[in-house]
């Protein structure tokens, strides 16, 4: 098994490496992180431009129907560019809720917008004290008439500040942990009774804590069916991992190739670190990493592609398993780069943050490889 | 663990135990003690320290030290990081100090000593270059000698808290045409020379403790140049193994198991198997303080009878620093989605930081103790020495 790539998938990937390559430079990133907004608009409008925000969705939608695999391609290259845009949060999560729980005139009234750039989502999941369990929701909507009444605070929304939209889970029915009776709704993010606090992540994005007083939504802005939200969670989880996993993928590629460089350059001891037997082993370590971090990651994305059963249970294992080989060359990168890899001025630190965060957002590799040995195998 | 202590040496550590509680700063207990204070608190308890005559425990009495034995000494640093005082700058004390009173002349001894044990003057250590991070003996920055000066040209980097430095200590090649490490020198320079620049670098964690010191055409008195010319080398490795056995950290991360437990404890309920996985993994680096902890004692109990644990010293530089990343990894971890979120530096109360309080910190510290396993030499390079030095190969 190995991804031979259509003409149509080849060009994809060119044209996002010649596009990141051109404009995404590591200190075009580093001046972006440093403005007041923390990320480009410029930039995203050129994501549109070239169709990456049209490329999973399908084609009655509006999209190239590209699926999970052009995800699978534009992450891996935002991953060696660090990109800090919210793709996966407007176009993997929101954009595909939308596309497959979303009415025919949610999906009419809010896909054109992302794929043309016009909108930021951000999901709004988590809560204090939920770690990484979607259901453990204590967030409520009301239904009052022909509306639903908001109530509680969502935790660490990352790209919350950037957004036009939120998709928020809140429990319709039923207590803090059932899986029954978690709905998810659209909220305009501007919308009144809404506070927003924002804050930086370590890895240079942004985003908010956010609580919700008596916010008021219309039952149009209901998404999927009330009370199955949790299920519709964790299929959307399954997909932004296999985006997640890609993007790590891209940064250890990214991670494994400087260290190479640097250790055939660097001289100590009147010869060239590669030289020394115990970091040609670490490195060759590295180098395994990588490979099986490829090779799952390509095993996940096919699997979702073709919607074969045990993708969920395969999303959770690799999230595991990339998870821990991206720490392990994190860690090592830094630490052959020396005080170097400390360093704010060189990228390799910024590699590690980034893989840093991957590895909370949407559950830890210990939380998930627990969950691939708990959950049924056709799961 | 204690050491068995004899009737007086537990009234010193009731002693020392009771001084702290009365004695040190509020305004030092902050969420970041290592970047949060300003120089001048920084210095507080270095002043209190000072004037109760317990600034120096490993000086001898003849230059300011309190002169305790070893086990008193042991007794003092185990009571000082287990209450979580910021301990006195170690450039200043710990290092430069021992070199300038076992090396240095008597003019030397007079003129830095008193002003090291005052807090008056603030050191810090040009070692490194950016060209030789653990290979020490490669030093390049230059040191011409005309008249009663020399010239020194060169460029020194990662030096922790050079910005507040008076004074830093730096290896000067003086010699070039022999063998790497006969050529170099042990120079004290004023940092207010002309020539000396100081540019902050700023570290992953976003906090400014390392810089890069340039050495341009500096003029340095012949009367800073510590001991002989040409045998820095020697100095230096001495300086070092006062480093590396002080990095065992045990009352640190004794401390920062206990604040991990809290927040498991605090985060993750009953029924979670997460958290029988925390139970295990902080269980494991419990017994590795233990094991560390017990090493240590041996040591130390090894030391009074005269016995020095020479380069086997490493392994508390390796085990210290492995043992305190996989704490501050854990803490991260624990925090859950929290570990997102990280503290802008300079740090302000402006600055929004979302969840518990006790959390605020675990992205920097996770972050920053990546530097551990690197600096002070390399545990690459420490693993050598304990291979080279301890089993012969």
């Amino acid at each position: 098994m190995d991804i031979q790539f259509t003409e149509e998938q080849e060009l994809l990937r060119s044209s996002v490496q010649r596009l990141l390559r051109d404009q995404y430079g590591f200190d075009a990133r580093r001046k972006i992180v440093a403005t007041e907004e923390g990320f480009s608009r410029k930039h995203w409008t050129s994501f549109a431009e070239l169709g990456l925000l049209a490329a999973p969705f399908s084609e009655d939608v509006g999209g190239l129907g590209g699926g999970p695999l052009s995800t699978m391609i534009v992450m891996h290259e935002c991953g060696r560019h660090l990109v800090v845009e919210p793709f996966i949060e407007t176009v993997v999560i929101a954009g595909s809720l939308i596309e497959s729980e979303g009415s025919t005139a949610q999906k009419g009234a809010f896909i054109p917008d992302i794929v043309s750039g016009k909108s930021i989502w951000a999901l709004a999941w988590a809560e204090k004290g939920s770690r990484y369990d979607v259901a453990n929701v204590m967030t409520t909507a009301r239904r009052e008439g022909g509306e639903y009444v908001l109530n509680g605070e969502k935790a660490a929304v990352v790209g919350a500040p950037w957004a036009d939209f939120l998709i928020v889970s809140a429990r319709t029915s039923g207590n803090r942990n059932d899986r029954n009776g978690v709905s998810l709704f659209v909220v305009d993010r501007h919308a009144a009774n809404q506070h927003l606090q924002s804050y930086k992540t370590l890895d240079g994005r942004r985003a908010a804590e956010i609580s919700l007083r008596d916010v008021r939504v219309g039952a149009d802005r209901l998404l999927g069916a009330e009370g199955e939200g949790a299920a519709v969670l964790e299929a959307c989880r399954d997909r932004a991992i296999a985006a997640l996993c890609a993007e790590a993928v891209g940064a250890i590629g990214e991670l494994n190739a400087a260290t190479l460089e640097y250790s055939k350059t660097r001289k100590q001891f009147g010869t060239t670190l590669g030289t020394f037997q115990v970091l040609q082993h670490r490195m060759v370590d590295m180098f395994i990493a990588h490979q099986e971090a490829i090779s799952l990651m390509q095993h996940l994305n096919l699997s979702l592609a073709a919607n074969t059963p045990g993708g969920s249970r395969l999303a959770s294992g690799a999230k595991s398993k990339i998870g821990y080989a991206a720490k392990f060359v994190a860690d090592q990168a830094v630490q052959l780069h020396g005080g170097m890899g400390m360093s704010d001025e060189l990228n390799i630190g910024h590699y590690f943050k980034r893989i840093s965060a991957i590895n909370i957002q949407f559950g830890d590799p210990a939380y998930h490889v627990l969950r691939y040995a708990q959950v049924d195998a056709a799961a | 663990m204690e050491l068995a202590l004899s009737p007086e040496d537990a009234a010193f550590r009731d002693e020392v135990r009771a001084f702290i509680a009365e004695n040190y700063p509020r305004e030092m207990r902050v969420p970041n003690p290592e970047t949060d204070l300003t120089k001048e608190q920084m210095l507080l308890w270095h002043r209190i320290l000072h004037q109760k005559g317990w600034i120096a425990p490993l000086w001898p009495r003849e230059y300011g030290g309190p002169g305790w034995s070893i086990s008193r000494r042991f007794i003092f640093e185990q009571e000082t990081s287990r209450a979580g005082t910021l301990p006195p700058l170690a450039f200043s004390v710990t290092m430069v100090g021992p070199v300038i009173y076992t090396f240095g002349n008597e003019a030397q001894k007079q003129k830095f000593l008193p002003r090291i044990l005052s807090g008056e003057d603030w050191w810090c250590q040009g070692y490194s270059e950016p060209g030789s991070g653990s290979d020490l003996a490669s030093v390049r920055t230059k040191a011409v000698r005309g008249g009663d000066h020399y010239i020194v040209n060169g460029h020194k980097t990662w030096t922790t808290l050079a910005q507040h430095a008076d004074w830093i200590f730096c290896l000067v090649r003086t010699d070039v045409s022999t063998k790497p490490q006969s050529g170099i020198s042990f120079l004290l320079i004023d940092m207010k020379s002309p020539g000396v620049t100081v540019r902050p670098i700023i570290t992953i964690d976003g906090s400014h403790e390392v810089n890069d010191v340039f050495l341009e055409d500096v003029r340095v008195p012949v009367a800073n140049l510590i001991g002989e010319e040409n045998k820095g080398w020697t100095y230096a490795k001495f300086l070092l193994g006062n480093e590396r056995t002080s990095m065992a950290g045990i009352g640190r991360s004794t401390r920062y198991l206990d604040r991990l437990k809290q927040i498991v404890n605090a985060e993750i309920p009953n029924g979670d198997p997460a958290r029988l996985e925390f139970i295990r993994d902080i269980a494991r680096i419990e017994l590795d303080v233990l094991a560390l902890e017990a090493t240590e004692l041996r040591v130390v109990a090894q030391m009074a009878r005269g016995i020095e644990p020479g380069p086997a010293a490493s392994l508390f530089k390796i085990r210290g620093t492995e043992i305190f990343q996989n704490i501050t990894e854990l803490t991260h971890r624990a925090i859950g989605n929290y570990g997102l979120a990280i503290r802008e530096h300079p740090v302000s109360a402006n600055h929004f930081m979302p969840g518990p309080d006790y959390g605020h910190t675990a992205s920097e510290k996770y972050l920053n103790s990546r530097k551990l396993s690197i600096y002070g030499g390399s545990n690459e390079i420490q693993r050598n020495i304990i291979a080279k030095a301890v089993l012969g190969l």
